[in-house]
């Protein structure tokens, strides 16, 4: 994100990021909400049921007995024509990914604030992103906050890029829990009218409540025509990267506040490059300002989209590297290397010979402080001057 | 889904997996699935329709009041029809028959769908 000049009203508040993002859903007013509590994002929506409570949302509050529910009232809600939003956490998310597929098969463009925690087991509630981790392959756009300014601006973003007629793909809006979502920040919101005229109004080319037009949503697809289908959707999120390019810019010159796909911090110049998500960014920011200061030439590059995956944008951006850092909060068991790691070194193949080194850190909430991202920045350089790149770097365990 | 005419490319395909058309079932032939083939008796028939309420493919073929065939096309075997066929519940519930004598008294009875082709 980056300032940039605006005249719209907006309000400086402290908010948790639970609280940033009810915020933000309390201001695109959904049709309906479906959702069921699970750590760390019950309270987000606690703050919501409190704005439905007091009348502020025309919502229809669906509380349901399970997220498996809770993403099968989003699809019918969805299909039937309205504007749809839910929230969810780790075990939640993995209890409703099996209808998660289905709503983006079905091109239902439901809008879900997913707050980052570990996947049990052993059960654990603080941050990583292996839920989000889970979502990668569903067919959702994913988003990334590094703060809780950003849950806020990209929850109201996420509406107008998920409902826009050429994308009608749900969207998956990312924030760390805990360090987000129950942390106090000040962030500026927008006022009411220019929130709800930036997001506008949802109209959706199909309904199934418009009975004058009947159609069949959920139909059985044989291997006559399933193949067909896959590939279209996959095509469909591909290409939603030019409306994400130009709702943000949108959003740009309404808030002031400015996103692309991509986050280059110091990044120009830069020769040892980190690649990260999330809230570990802000803090690997203050350990690039520190290096800097020192005279190492650090930089960081933060993604903001995830799905579709901006790999031609990262390769471009961190291209005169001489050696990068590809941070994992999150593994996929079996695979030696982080699965952002080897994304970004795949794409970046035959681009560069600049060694990549994969890190992976802050399993199950471990804290990652500025000492340790300066350490990885020093590993880096040791990278760079030759040092083997091979072994997957486990940064904070116990060894 | 139906592609009775010329089969959707992925570009050509309705987007989100919808069928545009109501009702359009009909035109796609399921009944390869079947195992078991219904076959109707009309000489012992009562058209009393408790097949034709039952059957969840909507096969039993009915006009005016009165079973007239199945529908080969979409019926999967399943067998309801003949387990619900009333047809002489008395012999039905004789102690001491024979599956294949029970079958006897129905005005629909499942035969193998490999030995019903032998038969046409």
């Amino acid at each position: 994100m980056s300032a940039i000049a605006t005249e719209v009203k907006q309000r400086r508040v402290s908010l948790t990021g639970n609280d940033a993002a009810a915020e933000a859903l309390r201001q695109a007013n959904p049709d309906v909400v479906a959702a069921y509590p699970i750590t760390p994002q019950t309270e987000l929506m606690h703050a919501f049921a409190q704005f439905h409570a007091d009348g502020r949302v025309d919502t229809e509050l669906v509380l349901v007995e399970s997220e498996h529910s809770a993403m099968s009232a989003c699809v019918g809600a969805s299909a039937a024509g309205a504007r749809v939003a839910t929230a969810t956490s780790s075990q939640g998310y993995a209890l409703m990914v099996e209808i998660c597929y289905i709503a983006a098969a079905f091109r239902l463009p439901i809008i879900m604030p997913l707050v980052n925690r570990a996947l049990s087991g052993p059960i654990n509630i603080h941050c990583d992103h292996s839920d989000a981790m889970l979502a990668r392959d569903t067919g959702w756009i994913q988003l990334w906050s590094e703060n809780s300014q950003e849950a806020y601006d990209n929850t109201l973003m996420a509406f107008r890029i998920a409902e826009h007629p050429s994308v009608l793909t749900p969207i998956i809006v990312n924030l760390d829990g805990f360090i987000l979502s129950h942390t106090g920040e000040v962030l500026d919101v927008l006022d009411d009218a220019a929130a709800k005229g930036f997001v506008g109004e949802y109209r959706p080319e199909r309904a199934l409540l418009d009975t004058d037009h009947p159609y069949s949503v959920g139909a059985l697809f044989l291997p006559d025509n399933y193949y067909e289908a896959r590939r279209q959707q996959q095509q469909a999120i591909l290409d939603c990267v030019p409306v994400i390019e130009a709702v943000s810019r949108e959003y740009a010159e309404l808030a002031g506040r400015s996103y692309g796909l991509i986050e280059g911090y110091c990044l120009d110049d830069a020769e040892l490059v980190m690649v990260g998500m999330g809230s570990t960014m802000g803090t690997a920011k203050v350990a690039v300002d520190e290096l800097r200061a020192e005279g190492l030439r650090a930089g960081l590059l933060k993604l903001r989209l995830y799905r579709p995956f901006p790999g031609p944008q990262i390769v471009a951006a961190i291209r005169h590297a001489k050696a990068v850092a590809v941070m994992d909060r999150a593994i996929s068991y079996g695979l030696d290397g982080g699965p952002l790691f080897h994304e970004v070194r795949s794409f970046a193949h035959n681009q560069t010979r600049a060694p990549f080194a994969s890190y992976v850190y802050g399993l199950g909430g471990r804290d990652i402080i500025v000492d340790e991202l300066k350490g990885i920045f020093r590993d880096l350089e040791a990278v760079s001057k030759g040092a083997d790149a091979s072994a997957t770097r486990y940064i904070g365990v116990r060894e | 889904m139906s592609t009775k005419t010329e089969p959707y490319t992925w570009k050509t395909m309705p987007r989100g997996s919808v069928i545009p058309e109501a009702g359009n079932a009909s035109g796609y032939r399921t009944g390869s699935w079947r195992t078991y083939r219904p076959v109707w008796n009309p000489k012992t028939c009562i058209h009393c329709l408790t097949c034709w309420i039952l059957c969840p493919d909507s096969s039993i073929q009915a006009e005016g009041g009165k079973v007239k065939g199945i529908d080969y096309d979409h019926c999967k075997g399943c067998g309801i029809c003949a387990h619900e066929c009333p047809i002489n519940t008395k012999l039905m519930a004789k102690e001491g028959l024979s599956d294949e004598e029970r079958a006897k008294g129905k005005a629909i009875t499942m035969v193998l769908e490999s030995e019903a082709e032998k038969a046409e």
